[in-house]
């Protein structure tokens, strides 16, 4: 990471946290944990809060759909690591890895409800362009999405246009598919917070 | 999703408004991504608009320009957050308009 604060400069609670995920998984901590518990009080607990509301909150969109929006979301942002993260967690969510490659592959031919894929649109719209208009809502609206559905999706790119920003500026080290996969289970099991 | 329109509003509240090593102004700052000197201007510039842009050359020279590591860690969170609230806003203020028409 660029800013060895985020690497070593954690307090003992953090660092004991590290000895015990290294234990556990057998993996290196990854960088999302070093930033989201570097001084918690300013950013990682608060955020964590945020992204678990949107991730793990009440909607009509399922755990693996959301978990699909935040890799594409990813993908969209140029983030190799939020990508390879979050659709290790697709996966697992759905059960279904050719529809998580897919749906990154390309959007159109992707093997997906149109709700979804024109949700997927509105986000890749508003994370590339970093605006959207009535028409875009329109839309994602005829495509049948509803309008709780799409204040949902938008909480999802909130958190993870967030995220992906922190790991693209901080240079988080990309992990290996093994650490992507501990943190998949961890993050299906337990959440975000 | 009340309670993420609450958690979003409090880390919001806490980054600007809680205690920091950057000045509040500096945060304010980062966060509309306005009134910044280089080589903080870049680096928040690419925080906001093409974050896969950022090199290792952009936080040496914020390095270099007299900010700690802790300001500058605060500084592009500010950058982050402000520049993902303007876009979600603007994206509810449009479905608001749809929902209203229609």
């Amino acid at each position: 990471m660029r800013l060895s604060i985020l690497d070593k400069g954690h307090g003992l609670g953090p660092k004991m946290l590290f000895a015990l995920i290294r234990a556990v998984s057998r993996q290196p901590v990854l960088d999302v944990i070093k930033l989201a518990t570097y001084r918690p009080d300013f950013y990682g607990a608060l955020a964590q809060g945020v992204t678990h509301e949107a991730m793990r909150g009440p909607s009509a969109w399922s755990v693996g759909d959301r978990e699909l929006m935040a890799a594409f979301i990813a993908k969209s942002n140029e983030c190799e690591w939020c990508t390879r993260a979050h659709a290790a967690v697709a996966e697992r969510a759905l059960s279904d890895a050719a529809k998580v490659s897919g749906v990154l592959a390309d959007l159109e031919t992707a093997p997906i409800q149109e709700p979804l894929r024109a949700t997927l649109r509105m986000l890749r719209k508003l994370t590339r362009e970093h605006a959207v208009n009535e028409d875009d809502m329109r839309a994602a609206l005829a495509a049948g999405v509803s309008c709780e559905q799409i204040k949902d999706a938008l909480a999802v790119c909130f958190a993870f246009n967030v995220t992906a920003r922190l790991a693209n500026a901080f240079g988080f080290a990309l992990a290996s598919p093994k650490a992507f996969e501990a943190g998949s289970k961890y993050l299906l099991t337990r959440g975000y917070r | 999703m009340t309670d993420f329109r609450q958690a979003r509003q409090g880390l919001v509240q806490r980054i600007l408004e809680g205690k920091g090593t950057a000045s509040h102004a500096q945060r304010r700052a980062a966060f509309d991504n306005a009134e910044l000197e280089e080589p903080m201007h870049t680096l928040i510039e690419k925080v906001a608009g093409h974050s896969e842009r950022v090199t290792e050359e952009d936080i040496t020279a914020a390095l270099a320009s007299g900010l700690t590591e802790d300001q500058i860690f605060e500084l592009v969170v500010c950058a982050a957050v402000g520049q993902v609230t303007r876009e979600y806003e603007t994206a509810l203020l449009a479905l608001a308009a749809v929902s209203k028409k229609e």
